[in-house]
């Protein structure tokens, strides 16, 4: 697969190219912050940004999707999107917790609406220019990437290396115009910033390999610090919201006005939420807040991650930002437990 | 891969509705495929009301009964409410079957079976009660045990009279507390083990009820000397998908809707979270 070196002009004019051929959904400035939105010009486009508020897992998981339509005569169908898009500038351990999601969406029982999407889309990583407040992806082995994506843009000084991973990673180079053939001292520099992003990317230190997560939560269920933390918990779910590695979701009916039809959607759902076990007549199988706030960390570092042979926590830092009684840091938690 | 939607349901069609107590009703469906359901006994069904949604439902006839399922249904939540206002030939959507089934085709064969019923219990052990009464030659002795809060929260009060009236089977029955026309035996549903003589080795017991019920029959099973890999629970949680995928069924790592709601109790004696 090819590389090509292009400065910010030539990846501006590479990207409305794109626009005009695709939709394109990347990263902007919203307000002090950036998220992944519908992308019109190329001079929106933030590659320098730190963090998404929210991980372009809505791409393939959106907040709310269409599942089903029916009708009053009980027909269900089927509804999958098919339309082909760009996601531009996809952070490497966002990149990682996309690919933990196709294995979750596409193994023992193949999620549909999720791969259509997932098919559909050509993902364009890009190696973080600025470590944001609560990035911890250098100790989560996800600072850096080398698959999962389509193609990879590293800043490297005043140019971007662009290098294609797939066919469809280098079909995007085919419409970008006059790239430059990269040197070798290119690439070294683009090393360096590997080398560098692992060590920047570690606002908080964890103290042990993620590997040995799993072990150490084994012997950790009755640890004080489940219900010490927990105690401050608002069960406000803001930890599931952000994460780009929960994916547990609610099922809903909507009926039109015609009253003969209908969509079944699905939406984000969230294990911390009360009332997420519960079932009807009353019981709650998850009632105490020590019960729900653990049950997130040991899905992360010790369910979901046996059953993917890798930690579902990516070191993104986001449920340490939007956490408003500061107990989600999965750093801080992990280490108390050493 | 495969591009089938595994949240698309299947129509069926009510064909015999029956109440059965003040909120349990008894439900007799048809696949419109014309399809066995193909399921085992203690597995359960999602099933769909058009514009309510979707609600897991255990399947209480036994495969042996041919080309129809039954369930009872508890009114309690959106989905229930809306299937007890229902007709016979109005349409449902089915998925599944999903989960695991009570082993009547692998170690319960050849043993003497120990049924213990609470409450709604009794509908999906119903279902291997009824394939166990028709493949007698197949199981030993077959105890039931059926407790509910009171009389008139009995389900399959006619069946229970069969199945007391058949030979090689006992049915025990209590009632938290009686009224004036009960006669029988008043108490919570272990003041019945006692009552019970049972070969341990040659017995293997079967658990369903309300979440409280499990630790306390469990209990009564190892005083009996009963092993843990001869007790099989079927447990409750909130099935959402059936799939493995929405996470709300998960106690600790397992995913109930296709790790169990069938388990032997061995398997899930250290998951906290399960009884």
């Amino acid at each position: 697969m090819s590389i090509k070196k292009l400065d910010q002009a030539a990846l501006d004019t590479w990207v409305n190219k794109l626009i005009a051929n695709q939709s394109v959904y990347g990263v902007q400035a919203k307000g002090e912050r950036f998220a992944f939105g519908p992308l019109s010009k190329a001079e929106d486009l933030r590659l320098d940004y730190d963090v998404t508020i929210l991980p372009p897992k809505k791409y393939f998981q959106p907040q709310r999707e269409d599942l089903l339509e029916f009708n009053a005569k009980g027909e269900y169908t089927s509804v999958t999107e098919t339309e082909p898009f760009i996601l531009f500038g996809v952070h490497p351990y966002d990149v990682v917790a996309i690919a933990q999601m196709d294995t979750i969406f596409s193994a023992d029982n193949y999620d549909v609406h999720y791969m259509t999407r997932r098919h559909n889309a050509t993902i364009v990583a890009c190696d973080v220019q600025n470590a944001s407040a609560n990035v911890f992806a250098g100790c989560m082995n996800t600072a850096t990437v080398t698959k999962g994506f389509d193609l990879l843009l590293t800043k490297i000084g005043e140019f971007y290396l662009a290098e294609a991973k797939t066919p469809k990673g280098e079909k995007l180079l085919t419409d970008l115009p006059g790239g430059l053939e990269p040197g070798n001292l290119d690439l070294a520099r683009r090393e360096q910033v590997w080398k560098d992003n692992t060590g920047l990317l570690r606002k908080h230190k964890l103290k042990c390999n993620p590997q040995e997560l799993p072990g150490l939560l084994e012997k950790s269920y009755y640890a004080p610090v489940w219900e010490a933390k927990a105690k401050l918990c608002f069960s406000c779910g803001s930890c599931n919201l952000v994460c780009p590695t929960c994916y547990c979701f609610d099922v809903q009916d909507d009926v039109n006005w015609d009253l003969q039809s209908g969509k079944r959607t699905r939406a984000w759902d969230g294990c911390l939420l009360k009332d997420f076990a519960a079932v009807a007549g009353g019981h709650n199988f998850r009632s105490s807040r020590t019960d729900r706030y653990r049950h997130r960390f040991y899905r992360k570092a010790k369910y979901v991650a046996e059953k993917l042979n890798q930690i579902a926590c990516v070191g993104c830092g986001r449920c340490i930002s939007a956490c408003v009684p500061k107990i989600a840091n999965p750093v801080e938690v992990f280490n108390e437990l050493l | 891969m495969s591009n089938q939607d595994i949240y698309v349901p299947q129509p069926a069609t009510l064909l015999k509705k029956q109440p059965m107590t003040e909120y349990e009703t008894f439900y007799e469906f048809k696949l419109d495929s014309g399809c066995e359901l193909g399921h085992g006994p203690g597995q359960f069904l999602e099933i769909s009301v058009p514009g309510i949604g979707e609600a897991p439902i255990s399947i209480s006839s036994s495969p042996t009964q041919a080309g129809i399922f039954q369930m009872v249904v508890r009114r309690v939540g959106n989905v229930t409410t809306a299937l007890s206002k229902l007709g016979p030939g109005d349409k449902v959507g089915v998925r599944g079957p999903f989960g695991t089934k009570f082993p009547v085709d692998e170690v319960m064969k050849g043993k003497d079976i120990l049924l213990v019923c609470g409450g709604i219990g009794l509908v999906p052990v119903r279902s291997a009660i009824n394939y166990i009464l028709d493949n007698r030659r197949d199981y030993g002795r077959l105890t039931i045990l059926y407790g509910v809060k009171t009389p008139a929260d009995r389900l399959f009060a006619e069946e229970l009279a069969q199945w007391k009236a058949t030979p090689e089977v006992t049915v025990l029955e209590t009632v938290d507390r009686g009224d004036e026309a009960w006669d029988g035996h008043v108490g919570v549903i272990t003041t019945l083990l006692p009552l019970v003589q049972i070969n341990p080795a040659q017995t293997i017991a079967v658990i369903c009820g309300p979440p409280v019920m499990y630790r306390f029959v469990l209990k009564e099973l190892a005083k009996m000397a009963m092993e843990d890999e001869s007790i099989f629970v079927s447990l409750e949680r909130r099935m959402k998908c059936g799939v493995g995928k929405c996470g709300h069924c998960q106690m600790n790592d397992l995913y109930v809707c296709q790790k169990g709601p069938v388990f032997k109790y061995s398997e899930i004696k250290e998951v906290m979270e399960a009884i």
